[in-house]
């Protein structure tokens, strides 16, 4: 018999749906200044949902993709990771993304239609998100061989949701990343649908993180709605990456409690009783049940925080409206280093036409 | 000065680049022990070690994808699809990502990525293994595809593509990877990206060409001169950007053009050449454009792909045709 590791797949969690410690939190994890930090990061990037989702629906901002019930992945990715590591995100990590320098108006700013949102000023070397499912995954792979290669001990992480799981890309990247032994952790958000194929048409496999086997990738299934457990566990990863150079994978179980994006209805297909079963694992409830027991938060303190939170994306979004819009003819500016000599003329063509564009 | 066929002065480019930055890496299927099922890539892992020489697993999409990710952490990614043929699984990766990430990110994430292919007819190889399928590329904002048609231009011209802040798609035309040596200094010049060659100066016709069909181009050349017709032949060799000037000055001179390419016919890189000349330079045509190329068939298997691929006697029927125009 033929054994590559063991096929049973491990589930943590450490917060119940009541919020209850299931288990003793690692010393550095016990600390209430950091479990209040995660409990903003999650209601920061719930207000910002709805504010983006409010904006669009009076169409100051196009098609957005919410994250709503998904909050903890981010939350933890972003925590968990250093300044140096590099992430490739998709469409549901603003959780992420705003602890590593990506602005809310720059978010804004590309949801809007505007490719300037994803020249993060204050992050130079991660992804900006990716739209064609899974392709992602190749560019991690390529991140991590380069960190490899410039004998960083950083890793590349990357995040998909479960229909990026059925793709080729999806099997090519893990292949190749455990054959050529490159620093990437891979996170799915396993939010159980794809649009609107959920996941039993998706997939036969037991389980994503059994994906991750058949490549020679260790994987773990964590309860992604518990933030603490998300984060002891891809802070456990990354440190297992960097010791061994080796990637791992992460299944991080939620719902999306929300629709696709703003563009979608998901009422159409997904059940309503399903859905309040969902609703009532949701991570914020759930992490402020765990504070409100564990450490004195009064909802005094929760109104505040509320307050506070919705007052900084406010801001943002004063700063995202007051942006110049970009020149006329920009677009043609970042195809290449310069612009050659047939896109000059082009380009010349169009700035001396744009009366027609009026 | 060395005497090197095509294959050698690729091989020798990307030495000479690999030497000269540390960061470039050179990878594919089958390039480091085994050197390329060409030897393009021969003695580079024994040169460079496995770290920046090295073998991928068997996936286009990845190993293109890769290149991505790696270019944009500061490397400089040469990768190799064996054939054309097969580029197509990697075309997400190439159109969706590989061309777009510097407008993706205004300039902070950029690509500079070299994409080699094997590709054109006349080696009788298996089905999939003879595609010439430039034109595709050519259509995508962000790329630069790039076909050499000797030994010398294919060394300058890697090196400029390995050079070139942005992708390249370095289509190498096999059939004419040994046909011959050039003397060459290997003192990592690079040629321009964007400037067409005159091979053969004349004041009748103008026939334009790249890759393998620049040999039955220069043929057909060489006997319209014995039956007095004076033919100006050019190399096209950058297919994106497309030297349209150096095309219309000659035609400005000789009043006919054939474009001759191995492609099939229709959207081909010839069709593209036709419309700006006729959208610059109509007044100076003598005679409509012809174009001598391949036919929009499936590239026939090698027993009849003699028949597919223009020959040096189609284009002299063509030009004959053309001087004969009235």
């Amino acid at each position: 018999m033929n054994t590559q590791q063991n096929l049973n797949i491990e589930f943590s969690q450490y917060l119940d749906i009541n919020g209850t410690l299931l288990k003793p939190l690692p010393a550095t994890l016990d600390n209430e200044e950091l479990l209040i930090a995660l409990y903003r990061l999650l209601v920061l990037t719930r207000l910002f949902d709805e504010t983006a989702v409010n904006l669009q629906r009076t169409g100051i901002i196009g098609t957005y993709a919410q994250s709503k019930g998904q909050e903890a992945i981010g939350t933890a990715i972003g925590r968990a990771m250093l300044a140096d590591d590099v992430f490739i995100p998709y469409y549901r990590d603003i959780a992420t993304q705003i602890q590593r320098g990506v602005s809310f108006e720059e978010i804004l700013q590309y949801w809007g239609g505007d490719e300037r949102g994803s020249n993060f000023a204050d992050q130079p070397n991660d992804f900006s998100l990716c739209v064609p499912i899974a392709t992602q995954l190749c560019h991690a792979i390529g991140v991590a061989f380069a960190l490899k290669f410039q004998s960083k001990r950083n890793v590349a992480v990357v995040t998909c949701g479960d229909g990026a799981t059925s793709k080729g890309d999806f099997y090519e990247s893990l292949n190749m990343a455990a054959a050529m032994h490159l620093p990437a952790l891979f996170i799915i958000n396993n939010n159980q649908w794809a649009i609107s194929v959920p996941l039993h048409q998706q997939t036969a496999s037991k389980t994503i993180a059994h994906k991750a086997i058949g490549a020679g990738i260790p994987a773990i299934q964590v309860d992604g709605n518990d933030v603490l457990a998300m984060l002891i566990n891809i802070s456990k990863a990354l440190e297992q990456i960097r010791q061994s150079g080796k990637p791992f994978l992460i299944e991080a179980i939620t719902y999306r409690i929300c629709d696709h994006t703003t563009a979608d209805d998901a009422s159409r297909y997904m059940d309503a009783d399903v859905l309040q079963e969902a609703i009532k694992k949701e991570p914020l409830i759930r992490h402020k049940r765990f504070l409100s027991t564990q450490h004195f938060w009064t909802e005094e303190k929760d109104k505040a925080l509320y307050h506070d939170c919705q007052q900084q994306i406010d801001e943002a979004v004063d700063r995202y409206q007051n942006f110049p819009p970009q020149a006329a003819g920009d677009f043609f500016d970042y195809m290449y280093e310069q612009l050659p000599a047939d896109l000059l003329e082009q380009k010349q063509g169009f700035i001396q036409g744009l009366k027609h564009h009026e | 000065m060395n005497d090197w066929t095509m294959i050698e002065a690729i091989n020798h480019a990307l030495a000479n680049q690999m030497r000269a930055n540390e960061n470039i890496v050179i990878f594919g299927e089958d390039v480091g022990v085994n050197g390329g099922v060409f030897r393009a890539t021969d003695g580079l892992q024994t040169e460079f070690g496995e770290r920046r020489v090295f073998d991928t697993p068997l996936a286009e999409s990845a190993i293109i994808g890769m290149s991505i990710g790696m270019a944009s952490q500061g490397l400089i990614a040469i990768a190799e699809i064996q054939f054309m043929g097969f580029i197509y699984s990697a075309i997400d990766q190439i159109l969706s990502h590989a061309a777009r990430l510097r407008n993706r990110t205004r300039g902070r994430l950029t690509c500079p990525i070299v994409i080699r292919a094997p590709f054109g007819g006349g080696i009788h190889a298996p089905e999939h293994h003879s595609e010439s399928t430039e034109a595709m590329f050519a259509h995508i904002p962000g790329l630069r595809v790039v076909i050499p048609s000797s030994p010398a231009r294919a060394y300058g011209l890697l090196i400029a593509a390995i050079q070139d802040p942005d992708p390249v798609i370095f289509l190498e035309p096999k059939r004419i990877y040994r046909d011959g040596k050039q003397a060459i200094d290997d003192n990592g010049q690079a040629l321009p990206l964007d400037s067409c060659f005159v091979l053969r100066e004349g004041v009748d016709i103008t026939l334009v060409s790249w890759g393998a069909m620049m040999k039955e181009t220069l043929e057909a050349a060489k006997q319209l001169a014995q039956k007095g017709i004076d033919a100006e032949v050019i190399d096209l060799a950058t297919i994106k950007p497309l030297d349209i000037d150096s095309i219309i000055a000659s035609v400005n001179k000789t009043g006919r053009c054939i474009i001759v390419h191995e492609a099939a016919r229709t959207c081909g890189v010839g069709a593209e050449i036709a419309a700006q000349l006729a959208e610059k330079s109509i007044t100076s045509l003598l005679a409509p454009i012809q174009r001598v190329t391949g036919y929009d068939t499936v590239m026939p298997m090698f027993k009849n792909e003699h028949f597919y691929m223009p020959s040096t006697q189609r284009i002299i029927y063509s030009a004959i045709k053309t001087m004969e125009y009235r």
